[in-house]
């Protein structure tokens, strides 16, 4: 089709076979706006984890570091609301974050932690370099608790209200900017 | 010092890319020939200085230096060197270091090697190719610096992807990017041929070659890339229809499309206009694929750094060079004086069916990847998958086989329909017989769209040795040679597809050491499971036994895990024979010590690469048929050492 449009309009040109001719760049045009109104668009892509509002899968994990007690999902159903933050040694943007899990603990946060795909010694070493604002620290090696919180990396940070159900999940690194907004949510959850 | 070094050779680059610019357009419009000399040398020359800085970055990758941001985020010093090798360009900073280094060099290799085009067709195209090239060097310096410094530098990096620590990697992204990039020649000639007004037989012979490398090579890498997420992923497919995949997919349909429409260019005079429309499509198609996989508009398996800054970047120079490019062509192609006529049997129109069901299919392509971004601007997210392409794409492909069975049995210019269906009587028979035979022994097993493609495979296996019944085979033309094995390819890669599907058999089971289970005529015995450990990695690795008319094979599927950065991947064993491939993957572990393992029997799995590979083969040959003659005189020319 195309092909004899062309050659046709190669030898006298008729009106249709000028406007034909434009085709190519108008259709071009169009598609070109409607990558430029795909990017404009506000990236919503944000994944959240369908255990939002649901009950903490059940977990029992070992000790992680040498001065915190493990962690078990019964400490998230005692009636007081808590943060559960996913990280790990070998995590750059985990000690990004270190600072800020500091401020939330000054701020009355209680904050426990899994440390995936860790070892005790690691974990020692980042949490004396880094601070440690945790109470409890579960050792995940193998990331199965992870996967049920269907978290998709570190770190990642949970609320979960008294009754042991999440109220919040938090992706990526949490930012100066993010402590009020968490604050807020953790005094909600009460 | 090298990274300096690197950065310095790449701005240099971008410059004389601006002076070969400058050179083309004031020399053409100014009739300036002083200027026009200069650009051949420059051209070389900014190739040169691009390779250079691609080397320092391989450089920077192999010494592990850490102080360069780059390499501290996508490589680590436990790496085998050969991944570091490969991490130059398993990024998004690196790959488009070397996008520019192959458009350096294919310009570079225009400028020294093309000899038949005429002198200013041939300065506005290294002009066109320079302004290209122009484009993403400043993409690179202004938002995408592969040799920026890190301070203070890292302890160690954070490690490649393990799915990327393959040899396969290292050798398929190069040969990918050649010819999707390469493809930028093709776009640069027909831009350079409507400035000049000279779309005609003589400007098609000197773009065959560079049309014809740059699909042997895509050829090569989308194949490659095939096997790859074959045997890497795990999954037992080899071809998922992912955006990624058909990033690579759509500029080689517009190259196929190309190289034969370019024939007809080349050989009758005909189909001039639309020969520039399709060498303006095919790189424009890498172009928008590029775009595609680095904004993050569309998501997909393969995770490139998707920045949306990036994205704008690339949309602004999508925008001027394919928009400058169709406005050239909307107002330039109506003065192209109208090509040669043809009949309506001839084979001139087969060629024409293979272009607009190559387009037809470029566009469902496109529309499948595009339709979850349109339906997600009207709220709905949906994803687009094998169900859809395979569906309308497939029976589109099916029709392009038996136009390629019928177009190198018809005459060129003019032919009796009925002389040509006597030609096309035994593929027919072919056809006929496996259909009776499939239909005798599988009706109802297998679905409708592989049994007709094991049908026609066999019909254009045959049909495409016909060409050669009445020749003298010593006295045959190479390039006939070519198009014979290229178009057996097809064949034997659709068999292979076909077999694949409408055979295949899969079993899943949860087995324990000692464990037995039969599957598709093998019996495969899980014998032990022990942990090993590679260079930078540790497994568990199976020992299993699979047997078949006694004889036993062993095979050591695993399930690897990477520390750096923490990933586990599936490593599937897979032993070939000559009928297909048994494909065995390990799981996970299940807590009462067994382990989840599928086991696929695919017969004739192997065909789909073997018919790709003798696809390129086909087109190296037609490339070597047809410029032996014209390489000798071009090699004598520059040992005199005449540059004009």
């Amino acid at each position: 089709m195309a092909a004899e449009v062309a050659e046709n309009s190669c030898g006298g040109l008729g009106l249709m076979g000028r406007i034909l001719l434009w085709l190519p760049l108008a259709l071009f045009a169009a598609l070109a706006l409607f990558f430029a109104s795909g990017l404009l668009r506000p990236d919503e892509r944000v994944i959240t984890s369908k255990l939002v509002g649901k009950p903490l899968p059940a977990f029992e994990l070992p000790q992680a570091a040498s001065d915190r007690p493990p962690l078990s999902s019964a400490e998230f159903a005692k009636g007081k609301p808590r943060m559960l933050n996913i990280f790990a040694s070998w995590c750059v943007p985990c000690a990004a974050e270190s600072s800020q899990l500091l401020a939330l603990e000054k701020a009355g946060v209680p904050i426990d932690a899994i440390a995936i795909r860790d070892a005790r010694e690691d974990v020692d070493a980042f949490l004396a370099r880094w601070g440690n604002p945790y109470d409890h620290i579960g050792l995940d090696a193998r990331s199965s608790v992870q996967i049920a919180l269907g978290s998709s990396g570190v770190p990642e940070t949970f609320i979960v209200d008294g009754q042991g159900r999440i109220v919040h999940q938090h992706i990526g690194d949490i930012r100066a900017e993010d402590v009020p907004k968490l604050i807020a949510i953790w005094k909600g959850a009460q | 010092m090298i990274a300096e070094l690197g950065l310095a050779a790449l701005w240099l680059a971008a410059a004389l890319a601006l002076l070969q610019c400058v050179l083309a357009g004031l020399g053409l419009t100014q009739s300036r020939d002083d200027l026009l000399s200069g650009v051949r040398p420059v051209a070389v020359c900014q190739a040169l200085l691009c390779a250079l800085a691609f080397l320092c970055l391989i450089l920077l990758f192999l010494r592990s230096d850490m102080s360069v941001l780059l390499v501290a985020m996508n490589s680590h010093s436990a790496k085998p060197w050969l991944y570091k090798f490969a991490g130059a360009w398993g990024n998004h900073e690196g790959s488009m270091l070397l996008w520019v280094t192959v458009m350096g060099v294919a310009g570079a290799g225009v400028a020294l090697l093309e000899r038949t085009l005429k002198r200013d067709t041939h300065m506005a195209t290294l002009g066109a190719q320079a302004l290209i090239s122009l484009g993403f060097y400043a993409f690179l310096l202004f938002s995408s610096n592969p040799f920026e410094r890190l301070a203070p530098p890292a302890a160690d990096g954070q490690g490649l992807n393990p799915l990327l620590q393959d040899p396969g990697l290292a050798f398929h992204p190069p040969t990918l990017y050649f010819g999707y990039v390469g493809l930028s020649v093709a776009f640069s000639f027909a831009v350079g041929a409507l400035v000049t007004r000279t779309v005609d037989a003589a400007f098609a012979r000197a773009m065959r070659p560079w049309v014809l490398t740059a699909w042997v090579m895509l050829t090569i890498g989308i194949v490659a890339g095939s096997y790859w997420a074959y045997y890497e992923l795990g999954w037992g497919g080899w071809w998922f229809w992912d955006p990624v995949e058909n990033a690579s997919l759509m500029p080689w349909l517009a190259a196929t499309a190309l190289l034969h429409s370019v024939t007809v260019l080349a050989t009758r005079d005909a189909l001039r206009a639309w020969t520039v429309m399709l060498a303006v499509i095919a790189f424009s198609m890498s172009m928008v694929g590029t775009f595609l996989v680095r904004s993050g508009i569309l998501t997909s398996v393969h995770a490139f750094a998707v920045d949306p800054e990036r994205g704008s970047f690339i949309l602004a120079l999508l925008a001027i060079y394919i928009g400058g490019a169709l406005a050239l062509f909307g107002a330039r192609v109506g003065t192209v004086r109208e090509g040669k006529q043809f009949e309506a049997m001839s084979r001139e129109t087969w060629l024409v069916v293979n272009n607009l069901l190559l387009t037809v299919i470029l566009g469902v392509v496109l529309i499948g990847t595009l339709y979850p971004l349109m339906t997600e601007a009207f709220g709905h997210k949906v994803s687009v998958g094998p169900p859809y392409f395979n569906r309308i794409a497939g029976p589109l492909a099916l029709m392009l086989m038996l136009a390629m069975m019928a177009g190198p049995l018809t005459r060129w210019r003019r032919d009796k329909p009925g002389l040509v269906a006597e030609r096309l009587i035994w593929p027919a028979l072919a056809m006929a017989g496996i259909a009776a035979a499939l239909g005798v022994a599988s009706w109802g097993k297998i679905g409708l769209l592989p049994f007709l493609g094991l049908v026609v495979a066999g019909g254009v296996a045959l049909g495409s040795i016909v060409p050669l019944g009445k020749r003298n085979l010593r006295r045959t033309p190479l390039f006939v040679w070519g198009m014979v094995i290229a178009h057996m390819g097809c064949a034997v890669s659709l068999a292979g597809m076909a077999a694949d599907s409408a055979f295949t058999t899969e079993k899943l089971a949860a087995m324990k050491p000692g464990d037995n289970v039969e599957a598709a005529g093998w019996s495969v015995t899980f014998s032990s499971v022990a942990p090993v450990a590679g260079e930078n990695w540790s497994a568990m690795q199976a020992d299993m036994i699979a047997q078949r008319g006694g004889a036993e094979a062993l095979l050591n599927p695993q399930n690897r895990f990477f520390s750096d950065p923490p990933t586990t991947t599936t490593e599937s064993a897979i032993l070939t024979r000559w009928d297909g491939q048994l494909y065995i993957v390990l799981g996970d572990a299940l807590d009462d010590g067994r382990w989840q393992v599928r086991i696929w029997w695919k017969p004739f799995v192997t065909l789909i690469w073997l018919g790709g590979l003798m696809i390129a083969a086909g087109g190296v040959l037609t490339i070597i048929g047809r410029e032996r003659r014209g390489w000798l005189l071009k090699l004598r020319k520059i040992h005199a050492g005449d540059w004009g």
